[in-house]
């Protein structure tokens, strides 16, 4: 079962990465034939485990204001500013349609 | 399923370009649903009526000194980018440490709405990116929440009257706790966007309402309520106007027995009057679409003010893929009460659910039902007294500081003083007349100094707020009623004389 071409470009899409060759798509399809040995457990009735932290203590913070004030530090950062402000593009730059793409997935 | 709406009387919500009747629960109503819950009456063509749904995403701010997982200061209107901390600004290396504070306000509001409130719950990454969201995901609780299954309970007037009130409810499907995005300030000129983060981080609580409801009138109501009850309880101070709580709607519309109908989401509305506008609007457009053979997208629009009328938004393209995961740095949070409390644990790192219910402060359904029951007026009264901010203080002040029997007291409040306010568009606290006065002005007309025309008149003087009490007004206008018997018989005998054909009666109040 290979990843299609639709799936690589709605991941492209909403993770920004880019698989680039054929190099990089295999390398992801070895990702998920290793994930795929976890079907090989029998796990009816055991609850899924979301992190080995589930028994540590969620520390809870007073609400007491310790940090901020910090504009000019945070603005050395920015590729642009205006006054105070960070400077973006008007909206999300859409990537380009998949035809229209220089990634290997255009030439595949 | 069979629609829980109610359906409702139409007629069109709102006109294209013209101002449309403000939607406020007293004032004039363009549109109304009746209690008896009969669905939108059928056309001239004979059709099935249609059935609107009606549900509400709402996002309050918590109200605490410092953001849900950092500690940068949270408040309105500051130079921008000065509350902003490392982590807020998402910067590498830096981790959420949990607010308590903003744990304990969705403890009790989720108390207050009847929710279960879940003893351990998780947080989550949504993921999506925009310029205003640093981190590219938001931190939230997607899968399990602090507070499901709860009730919302809220009034209606039927009728256009205000003699008639309705009990509803809204399931509350739950309460989560989640960040905030920064503040994005669109420069088209320029073709840019400005973003300020010091919105960034700060805490909300979304409270998601089933879709119980069938128009505007319906969600604008509950809203109300909602914002009433977070008021008083001190989790949010809800002020729309200030961004402290936003509300998009979902709407759709249906045949009576058929499944659900697609819905849209609106979002951008930015009061309660045009919450009510832009539900109504949406309703008709979906219904007008529908009939005329169309179809409804599944999609976002934003509520135009305005123009009174949704439009669809850009930038929300198709079906949006959140890739939700657990939040790997945050372990579950995990809430105590009484029982399950552990002997020797720090205080500061508990919250006890059991603690926080008994100092629950009284919601306002309580508060309006002891009004009722002391002070002898009637439910619509202290509803109207509720809804607006500090008008049930002036009122017991009144009634404390005279002899006039509260349920005489309360008409000079709701008729007098609060159409003088709405006319001058002034808050309770801005009043010219204070309660001490009006009381003064009610002595007078208790012990048949004046009659009930001559108070008008001087509440008409004390609006002008020269300072002047109402015995100097009455004085200077001459406004006395005459007590002295001999001297009104001396009147009447006068004016008797010089009507000799025809006899006056005097009514002598």
């Amino acid at each position: 079962q290979t990843v299609t071409v639709a799936v690589l470009d709605h991941l492209e899409r909403l993770a920004l990465v880019d698989f680039r060759d054929a190099e990089g798509v295999q390398r992801l399809q070895e990702a998920i034939q290793f994930a795929d040995q976890l079907h090989e457990v029998n796990t009816d009735g055991v609850e899924p485990m979301d992190s080995v932290l589930e028994d540590r203590c969620l520390y809870l913070r007073e609400d007491d204001v310790t940090e901020g004030n910090c504009t000019k530090e945070l603005l050395k950062n920015a590729k642009e500013k205006v006054e105070e402000y960070f400077v973006a593009p008007p909206g999300n730059i859409p990537l380009p349609k998949l035809e229209e793409r220089e990634t290997f997935l255009q030439g595949s | 399923a069979a629609a829980r709406g109610c359906g409702g009387v139409w007629r069109r919500a709102c006109q294209r370009g013209a101002g449309g009747h403000s939607l406020a629960p007293r004032g004039q109503r363009a549109v109304a649903c009746n209690a008896r819950g009969g669905a939108v009456p059928p056309g001239k063509s004979g059709l099935a009526p249609w059935v609107p749904v009606v549900g509400l995403e709402i996002h309050a701010q918590i109200s605490s000194n410092s953001k849900l997982f950092s500690g940068s200061e949270v408040q309105f209107a500051a130079p921008p980018n000065s509350l902003v901390s490392f982590f807020d600004a998402s910067l590498p290396g830096t981790l959420p440490v949990l607010n308590r504070r903003c744990v304990e306000a969705a403890v009790m509001t989720g108390l207050a709405l009847n929710c279960s409130i879940n003893k351990k719950s998780l947080f989550d990454r949504k993921h999506y990116f925009y310029a205003d969201l640093p981190a590219g995901y938001q931190i939230t609780q997607q899968r399990v929440p602090i507070a499901v299954n709860g009730s919302l309970s809220y009034s209606l007037c039927i009728d256009n009257k205000m003699s008639q009130m309705v009990t509803k409810t809204v399931r509350i499907k739950q309460i989560q706790l989640e960040q905030d995005s920064g503040k994005s300030l669109h420069d088209d000129t320029r073709s840019q966007t400005l973003i300020d983060l010091n919105r960034a981080g700060v805490g909300l609580m979304e409270v998601v309402m089933e879709p119980d409801m069938c128009c505007g009138e319906e969600a604008a109501a509950a809203v109300r309520e909602l914002q009433l009850i977070l008021q008083t309880l001190g989790s949010s101070q809800a002020i729309m106007a200030e961004g402290q709580l936003r509300v998009d709607a979902n709407v759709s519309v249906h045949r009576p027995g058929e499944p659900y109908g697609v819905r849209t989401e609106v979002k951008n509305i930015n009061s309660i009057r045009f919450l009510a506008k832009a539900v109504d609007y949406e309703i008709q457009r979906q219904i007008e679409e529908l009939k005329n053979g169309g179809t409804i997208l599944n999609e976002t629009r934003a509520f135009d003010s305005k123009l009174g009328c949704t439009v669809p938004m850009r930038d929300k393209e198709g079906k949006q893929d959140y890739r939700f995961m657990p939040e790997p740095n945050l372990p579950p949070l995990i809430l105590y009460n009484a029982k399950s409390l552990p002997a020797n644990m720090n205080h500061q790192q508990v919250v006890n659910i059991d603690w926080i219910h008994e100092r629950l402060p009284d919601l306002p359904s309580v508060k309006r039902a002891k009004l009722v029951e002391q002070y002898g007026i009637l439910p619509e009264h202290s509803f109207t007294l509720m809804s607006e901010d500090g008008l049930t203080e002036f009122f017991e002040n009144v009634v404390k500081q005279t002899q006039m029997k509260p349920n005489k007291v309360i008409g000079w409040i709701l008729n007098d003083m609060l159409s003088y306010l709405k006319q001058h568009s002034l808050t309770v606290k801005e009043s010219p007349v204070s309660s001490f006065l009006l009381a003064d002005l009610l002595n007078l007309l208790e012990k048949k100094e004046i009659s009930s025309t001559a108070a008008k008149q001087v509440l008409a003087e004390l609006w002008k707020g020269e300072g002047k009490t109402p015995l100097e007004i009455v004085k200077e206008k001459k406004l006395e009623l005459i007590q002295d018997q001999k001297e009104l018989e001396q009147i009447c005998q006068a004016v008797i004389d010089g009507q000799e054909n025809e006899v006056i009666m005097m009514v002598l109040e």
